[in-house]
């Protein structure tokens, strides 16, 4: 549990950043709240030669609104988001999930462009951000551009990120007004990873779910939207044969590994039961 | 005047002793972040130590190359089995009677075995030197399944055991077999079975799993070449001990050797034995002429130093119909790993295993234990209980609770009635000890009192209907556990550890002023010895608790004693401090006499000094006879005040408690909630009511983890995988239940101050409460035994098995 030797990088703007990701090549790696990579290098499981420490970067950090948008800086912690009265206001499924995320102190170092850029099938925030429909800002040495959460994940710690890029926002529409929404997480203890979770938003009509998005954390090598299951509660009132076809669309995608927290076909099973649960949450908060 | 002289109750409560809520001493520092580690010990140009460990759990070592890690700034020596061989010390022997190796010899029996040690300037360095040693190994098949251990084609684990028909504790019946050890009557057992009305038999597993304390296992040890000393600061449970192992093993004189346990973060068995990382530390110093520190990282504490558990017990009771216990058959498969390293006493290879009759009236008993070698860690301590205690409870309230659901009577019902009465005791059990003292009755009928038992089940039976109804995925158990402690090793004629009888000790020294200091052969490790021992000495000899400092765990000034484990601090050091104290009290007694010119004879004890019987105003206060000691003795008495005892109990104590534990499970997704659990203990004398309460909630919180998910598993190539605290069930605050305490007391009758020990009695009996309740909670679906531990899946796995979702 001791590292390896690394070189310490801190620069100060977001161009220097990428500029020392570029140069420093496969090698290099950012750093955030640490909670993911720090462990990991204690292994040896991972031996980067640079760390590049955003901690000092100027503009990486805040939360504001955008129009219909809230763009949240990528260094912005779990602990600022659930401070966040614009968070609370306008997309309050975002505080719930990370109150689930691990304890108070990881939450006050952790970071939500950590969490999203890892490429961790075990976090929380990416299924959450695919739910939301989330797109990230991403700066590299050709300059920036968007990519859709959905787009993003490739496999476990496989993402679209190209060398020398880095994540450096995440925008999000705000969900209408009088939307329902509810992340389930099953979780043997206190930071622990999911055995399984589902993000759920959606809105009513007349006792009916109009729009419906799902998501599933740890559930597969990468977040995933499970849209037969979205697909299956639309026009419904969600009665119990309505949530048990949504479970089994959502079983249908999910391919868990078999680990300590179970067996494949026990997490298959209890993110059903998550997706019915998150289902019936998101429903009766929904106006 | 009169208003100011103490009443007697200030003058008791002014002394904080026995059964005083005193707060504990030493959490001033420990608060603080002022505690004395082993960690924090660094000493001018010490060097640091670090393992190359096994990947593989089975085999044979080719070769070994250090030239690339040598190359490494700041690496100095690579220590391997050959250097060891050098000096002997390749192997080193086991508290079992066994040998283990210290570093691979040939062979590696287990994942994470110590195959080289690193030696580096400081631990970056060592780490960097351990990535860059290279080791050849030719994979063997491992041998993981305890039970296919003495198949004929299995593997041979243990090669330097050829031949040996007869290994420390009798003879061997395979070449993976350690030793087999029976106690009772297996005649009379077998006819009890023969003719009994109703039996029950069960394969009852308690699953291997591991004390881990906060602090992990280490030391620093310091050669001086000079003087020919070797010093070691090092987290001992049990600092006498090792200062002999070390005088023995490495043939230095054992003035030479100075062992130190400075504070301790937590023990719970996982520091008694000696570890390969000790040996080659010292070695390291002796070689290098610098000091040594080894410190072991949380994934090595959990894969490599002291599993505990791992029993396998194939459980029978007879009966008859009306729910009378009239015999008990135990056949216990042991799984030791690759050697045999626990830490009983020596002539007890299954450590007190035969207190299994537990609680109960067995007119007759026979237990037979058979210990193996696996490719796993070696180990097998006792986590939080006297040796094999916790497995001998398990075994005895899991096989109740499957005779009440044989017999269709309740189980608390059944208990009450195999119950050992209270005029049976002494009582002589059928596997052989002496009960001290209890009244089980008492304790059982309080307890379900207390939780409204009656009414609990009245509850439970309306929720099976509704569950049977489909008007809820919820099912209730409640889990009932009476258990019997056996601690306190141990009296001489039972008890040695390589030879040593397992007394213990009390040296106290009174100064002028009424203060004194009182030292110990024990070594607390966070039981809060500083505040219990000194509670102990004010009660005995008046002096205040605040004015006695307690001191531990230097083997230079404290007497010798054999340690902090299996609940045998206050049994046995606790006994001989109460009578080192009494020592010093008959001295002061005739230093009042003198004084105050009267006969001994005509003295009476009035809680913090003599008194002349019939006068009171002729009184001297032991804080006054303190002072006389030291300028006024009577003639020929020579002056101080001080006293040492080394204290061989006559029996041991048997503490016992009645636990109820009421637990919810939802069976979609296995996730339990206890909603209520009720310990009552009776661990006779209470010395500090706040610390024992500080213990048993401690102990139940192990025992929740251990129940509920906390296990070392390892998959069919013997890869440990729950090797961090991500998969090793350590539960926090936000987890662990709500624990709800009492007590009876029922002293021990031959204790001096009649306490008996607790702290390991919330682990013992907390474990079984767990456990029957959720055994409780699906026998109603038709179950009699699931295994632990009950993690979720494993609930939802039961569920399952048991057709819960057919019909869904």
């Amino acid at each position: 549990m001791i590292p390896g030797p690394f070189s310490y990088h801190r620069p100060a703007t977001v161009a220097d950043a990428v500029k020392l990701l570029s140069t420093l090549g496969d090698e290099a790696r950012p750093l955030a709240g640490g909670h993911s990579l720090v462990p990991m290098m204690k292994l040896r499981l991972a031996t980067p030669e640079h760390l590049v420490d955003l901690h000092g970067v100027a503009g990486l950090k805040g939360i504001r609104r955008d129009g219909g948008k809230v763009v949240i800086g990528a260094m912005t912690t779990q602990h600022e988001l659930l401070a966040s009265d614009e968070i609370a206001k306008s997309i309050p499924i975002l505080q719930e999930t990370a109150l689930l995320i691990a304890d108070p102190q990881v939450r006050y170092r952790g970071t939500i462009g950590g969490n999203i850029a890892n490429g961790d099938p075990g976090n929380d925030m990416p299924a959450l951000m695919m739910t939301l429909g989330a797109t990230y800002r991403l700066e590299g040495p050709q300059g920036g551009r968007e990519v859709a959460a959905a787009d993003f994940y490739q496999g476990a710690y496989f993402t679209a990120i190209e060398p020398g890029e880095l994540v450096t926002a995440i925008s999000i529409a705000v969900p209408p007004a009088g939307h329902g929404h509810a992340y389930e997480k099953l979780k043997r203890k206190v930071g622990d990873y999911a055995t399984a979770a589902a993000a759920v938003i959606l809105t009513m009509s007349g006792g009916k779910v109009a729009t419906c998005t799902v998501g599933l954390t740890n559930l597969s090598e990468t977040p995933l939207l499970a849209d037969a299951a979205a697909k299956a509660v639309i026009g419904t009132s969600l009665d119990p044969a309505t949530l048990k076809k949504a479970a089994a669309a959502a079983e249908a995608i999910m391919v868990p590994a078999a680990d300590a927290r179970g067996p494949v076909e026990y997490r298959k099973h209890v993110g059903g039961i998550m997706v019915m649960r998150a289902l019936q949450r998101a429903a009766a908060k929904a106006a | 005047m009169n208003d100011m002289t103490p009443t007697r109750e200030q003058r008791t409560a002014a002394l904080e002793g026995l059964g005083c809520k005193r707060k504990r001493v030493e959490d001033i520092r420990f608060t603080q972040g002022k505690g004395n580690y082993v960690d924090d010990v660094k000493l001018p140009g010490m060097l640091h130590g670090d393992f190359v460990r096994s990947p593989h759990a089975h085999a044979r070592v080719k070769s070994i190359d250090d030239s690339e890690a040598l190359k490494v700034p700041g690496v100095l020596a690579v220590i391997t089995a050959e250097t060891l061989k050098t000096v002997n010390l390749a192997w080193m022997p086991t508290l079992a009677g066994d040998v283990q190796m210290v570093l691979a010899d040939g062979k590696v029996l287990f994942q994470n075995q110590e195959v080289a040690f690193v030696v580096a300037t400081d631990r970056y360095a060592a780490d960097d030197g351990i990535n860059k040693v290279k080791v050849e190994y030719e994979p063997l098949p491992p041998l993981i399944d305890p039970f296919k251990a003495m198949d004929a084609d299995a593997p041979v684990l243990r090669e330097d055991l050829a031949g040996k028909t007869t290994g420390a504790h009798g003879p061997r019946k395979h070449h993976n077999h350690i030793f087999e050890w029976t106690v009772g009557d297996k005649e009379l057992t077998d006819a009890a079975f023969k003719k009994a009305e109703v039996t029950i038999k069960e394969m009852i597993s308690y699953h291997r799993t591991h004390p881990s304390p906060l602090e992990t296992c280490q030391c620093v040890c310091s050669f001086d070449k000079i003087k020919g000393e070797l010093t070691i600061w090092g987290t001992f449970q049990a600092p006498h001990v090792i200062r002999t192992v070390v005088a023995l093993i490495a043939k230095l004189p054992e003035q030479k050797i100075h062992v130190i346990s400075p504070d301790i973060g937590g023990g719970f068995g996982n520091k008694v034995g000696a570890y390969p990382g000790y040996i080659c530390a010292a070695v390291a110093s002796i070689v290098t002429g610098k000091p040594v520190k080894w410190v072991e990282d949380r994934i090595e504490n959990l894969t490599a130093t002291s599993f505990a558990r791992d029993y396998h017990m194939t459980t029978e009771i007879a009966a008859t119909k009306q729910g009378k216990v009239t015999g008990l058959r135990v056949h216990v498969l042991a799984d030791h790993g690759a050697f045999d390293a626990c830490a009983d006493p020596s002539k007890w290879p299954a450590g007190f295993f035969n207190i299994v009759t537990g609680s109960y009236d067995f007119p007759t008993a026979h237990l037979a234990v058979d210990g193996i070698y696996t490719n796993k860690a070696p180990g097998g301590v006792a986590y939080r209980c006297s040796f094999r205690v916790t497995e001998a409870a398990y075994c005895i309230e899991r096989a109740m609770d499957i005779l009440a659901q044989k017999l269709g009577m309740d189980p608390a019902e059944l208990r009450l009635k195999n119950f050992i009465r209270p005029e049976q005791f002494p009582y002589h059990s059928a596997l052989g000890w002496e009960y001290d003292s209890g009244d089980y009755g008492t304790a059982m009928r309080k307890a379900m009192e207390t939780v409204k038992y009656a009414e609990l089940r009245k509850e439970q039976e309306a929720l099976r209907a509704a569950f049977k109804r489909g008007e809820t995925r919820e099912i209730m158990g409640i889990g009932v556990s009476f258990f019997t402690e056996i601690v306190g090793a141990g009296p001489s004629k039972n008890c040695d550890i390589l030879g040593i009888a397992m007394f213990d000790s009390c040296e106290i020294r009174m100064h002028p002023t009424g203060a004194g200091i009182a030292r110990m052969g024990t070594k607390s490790q966070g039981q809060g010895h500083e505040t219990t021992w000194a509670q102990i000495i004010a009660t005995e000899i008046g002096i205040p608790a605040d004015n006695i400092m307690v001191e531990e765990g230097n083997t230079d000034t404290a007497p010798y004693g054999l340690g902090t484990y299996g609940s045998r601090s206050t049994p046995v050091a606790g006994a001989a401090i109460a009578m080192a104290a009494r020592k010093i009290k008959a001295k002061a007694q005739m230093i009042a006499a003198y004084k105050l010119e009267v006969h001994e004879d005509d003295l009476e004890w009035d809680i913090d000094g003599f008194r002349v019987k019939g006068l009171p105003e002729k009184f001297m206060s032991m804080k006054d006879i303190c002072w006389a000691a030291y300028n006024s003795v009577p003639p020929g008495m020579e002056p101080g005040l001080e006293a040492v005892s080394y204290y061989d109990p006559p029996n041991m104590t048997y503490p016992f408690g009645a636990y109820i534990c009421v637990m919810t499970i939802d069976v979609d997704t296995g996730v339990y909630k206890v909603r209520r659990f009720y310990a009552l203990d009776d661990c006779g004398t209470r010395i500090n009511p706040m610390i024992i309460e500080g213990q048993v909630h401690g102990g139940l919180t192990e025992a929740f983890a251990i129940a509920m998910g906390q296990e070392i598993r390892y998959d069919a190539e013997g890869n440990v995988v729950t090797g961090s605290f991500m998969d090793f069930f350590m539960p926090t605050a936000v987890e662990t239940p709500h624990w709800e305490t009492d007590f009876t007391v029922t002293p021990s009758p031959h204790h001096p101050i009649g306490a008996k020990g607790v702290g390991e009695s919330p682990n013992v009996g907390g474990v079984p409460a767990f456990s029957n309740a959720v055994n409780d909670a699906f026998s109603f679906l038709g179950s009699t035994h699931i295994q632990m531990p009950h993690d979720f899946w494993r609930n939802w796995q039961a569920a399952k098995n048991l057709g819960v979702f057919e019909a869904a």
